[in-house]
């Protein structure tokens, strides 16, 4: 994921106009579980749903081209998706969950571009549903869901009640390349469209970003020939 | 308005966006790493292969009732650049197939259709297309390959040369001459046939050794009185030279796409080079000896492209593409050794080094002005659709 990021010359944001958009890797292995848990059988159906303006639907295309069922455009653009955070998405994400009747709500663990990690812990949160994060393995067991998570000591095994949130962390699985006849089976799939508004969702953000700037240019090093200069230089510049 | 007209028309549908997508993304992550190293070994690609058999990559042509996706020229190029830009020796061995299928595709009966053709899309199957021979290759009518009617059978003996696929394929489309008088005409005296490469007689040549595309697997096939049974001739005897120059219009696009795909690769590696190294104080970029080089490299690719893309399109169509499909050919064939040849340039004494990506794309890039029809053939073509174009 080589991609020269420029922050906008008015400090507001980075550019993101013209910069080729694509799945984030964390959902990639999302749709991936989804897809694998309805393969087994655990799920009937997988809905692949995405937030953003037009182009997001070639996003969701490539997720029906996975094996998702179905698709949902959530249609925000302009001033309210620059401003668009987690906690619209999350607000967005549990409404659909509970219109749809879900039993499962999984994503990416966080986004490689803002790295927040908070959509999927809001959205248990709004939803009042167990949560289980950082998921490097998934097993469903009747109603209940067994998450192995990946957490900073080693590995949590947890046992949650479905409806459950879940996020994908990078050891769950490998997605697999939509094939050729899955991207034309793909196309009779449905894509339904729809306004934050009809979720009765407000996209105001309560987050203000003041200024983005890039990180300090590196400075050059500097040579010495003996250790006695290395210690006097560090002396000299309040190191040591 | 026109311009805002301009704006909206698509050069590709969305769904060939997604499938140029899908080969690129294979290409770029499974064909790439390991192309240099099958270049050394030579040996055959068969994982990456699999693989591409796997994904939908390969056998686009075969029409949908026989289990494939029925694909038109256009979209089975757009694929063909994406991995030629991983590996043409790769892209070869699964051109190939497309080779050897095409006479089935275009003259077979639904008998042959379904059992020939039904298997490639069951298993990961390789076919050959068998014409060329050691004494005869541009010269199509000079083949001696003689296949005598004996009963129900067709009796084969003669020797090919230079079968891509030749000790993979599973089976073999044949060209043979079934009339033995020297004054039948070329367009009554050969047959084609499908044969099953189990069948006894015949003695598959060693692997040949290669400039480049080395990872291909090429063969001589010798026939020592092989039996063809008559349910595998191909519409009936004496319709062979029609079919196999017939195939040609729907397998030059792709080879021309090929060729775009290798010299793409050179361009943005010579490119990538450009703008790392450096000499008299700048990048070599920064040098117009060097940035008009590669301009003229974007050049030539883009135009080899447009080439592709206008014979494919022509006979998606239903038009007749032959003059399309030779130029498209002849000169993707002959850019892309130029290309290939300044990208070494480029990268300098590097270039000529096999650490280096670019001696690897030179070697590859050769055969585009020989096989599928030399640069010489594509030019008698070439100059015969345009007299009869002019005279009109």
């Amino acid at each position: 994921y080589i991609v020269t990021i420029r922050v906008k010359p008015d400090h507001s944001g980075v550019v993101t106009d013209g910069v080729k958009h694509s799945m984030n890797p964390f959902c990639e292995i999302a749709v991936e579980e989804a897809v694998k848990l309805k393969e087994k059988k655990f799920i009937k159906e997988v809905v692949a749903v995405s937030c953003g303006p037009t182009q997001v639907t070639e996003t969701i295309r490539t997720a029906l081209a996975m094996g998702c069922d179905r698709g949902i455009h959530v249609e925000v653009s302009g001033k309210d998706y620059e401003a668009m955070g987690p906690l619209q998405i999350a607000k967005i994400f549990a409404a659909l969950a509970k219109k749809e009747e879900a039993s499962l709500v999984i994503l990416g663990k966080q986004a490689i571009d803002d790295d927040c990690n908070q959509t999927g812990q809001m959205t248990a949160a709004l939803l009042d549903w167990p949560q289980g994060t950082f998921a490097s393995e998934v097993t469903i067991d009747g109603e209940k869901v067994k998450v192995v998570r990946e957490i900073d000591g080693g590995l949590e095994t947890i046992k949650i009640s479905m409806p459950a949130v879940l996020t994908a962390d990078l050891r769950l699985n490998t997605p697999r390349y939509a094939t050729l006849p899955n991207i034309m089976k793909a196309k009779k799939k449905k894509i339904a469209n729809m306004k934050p508004a009809d979720l009765g969702v407000d996209m105001v953000s309560r987050v203000e970003v003041l200024r983005v700037d890039e990180p300090p240019t590196r400075l050059a090093g500097v040579k010495v020939e003996t250790v006695d200069d290395l210690v006097a230089k560090l002396k000299a510049n309040g190191t040591i | 308005t026109s311009r805002e007209k301009a704006a909206s028309i698509k050069l590709m549908t969305d769904q060939q966006k997604e499938f140029q997508e899908l080969a690129r993304k294979f290409s770029r992550e499974e064909i790439v790493p390991v192309a240099a190293a099958y270049d050394r070994s030579g040996e055959y690609p068969f994982p990456i292969i699999k693989r591409a058999w796997e994904l939908g990559l390969m056998n686009s042509h075969i029409p949908e009732d026989c289990g494939g996706m029925g694909l038109g020229i256009f979209d089975s190029c757009l694929i063909t650049e994406e991995l030629a830009y991983g590996c043409t020796g790769v892209q070869t061995a699964i051109e190939a197939n497309s080779l050897g299928q095409m006479p089935v595709i275009i003259a077979g009966n639904d008998f042959q259709k379904k059992k020939y053709l039904g298997r490639m899309t069951e298993e990961p199957l390789m076919c050959a297309y068998g014409v060329t021979e050691p004494g005869a290759g541009s010269d199509v009518a000079g083949l001696k390959t003689r296949a005598e009617k004996k009963g129900d059978e067709y009796v084969v003996n003669g020797q090919k040369m230079w079968i891509t696929n030749g000790g993979k394929a599973n089976w073999y489309f044949l060209l043979a001459r079934t009339d033995a008088d020297p004054k039948c005409p070329t367009s009554k005296a050969f047959t084609g046939f499908i044969v099953d490469a189990d069948s006894p007689g015949i003695l598959v040549g060693r692997k040949e050794l290669n400039m480049g595309q080395r990872c291909s697997d090429t063969r001589g096939i010798t026939f020592e009185d092989v039996r063809i049974p008559k349910e595998n001739v191909l519409i009936g005897e004496g319709a062979g030279f029609k079919i196999a120059m017939g195939a040609f219009d729907k397998t030059r696009p792709p080879v021309a796409a090929g060729a775009t795909g290798l010299a793409q690769r050179a361009l943005d590696e010579a490119t990538g080079y450009a703008l790392e190294r450096k000499t008299f104080g700048k990048l070599i970029a920064e040098h117009q000896a060097v940035s008009f080089l590669l301009a003229e490299m974007a050049m030539k690719v883009e135009l080899a492209r447009m080439g592709w893309q206008r014979s494919a399109w022509e006979v998606d169509n239903g038009r007749r593409n032959t003059y399309y499909a030779s130029i498209a050919k002849a000169f993707a064939g002959d850019i892309a050794n130029q290309v290939a040849s300044d990208a070494v340039q480029v990268f300098g004494g590097n270039g000529f080094n096999s650490e280096y990506p670019v001696e690897k794309l030179m070697r590859d890039a050769k055969i585009y002005q020989i096989y599928e029809g030399t640069a010489q053939i594509q030019r008698l073509i070439i100059s015969r659709e345009h007299f009869g174009r002019f005279k009109k």
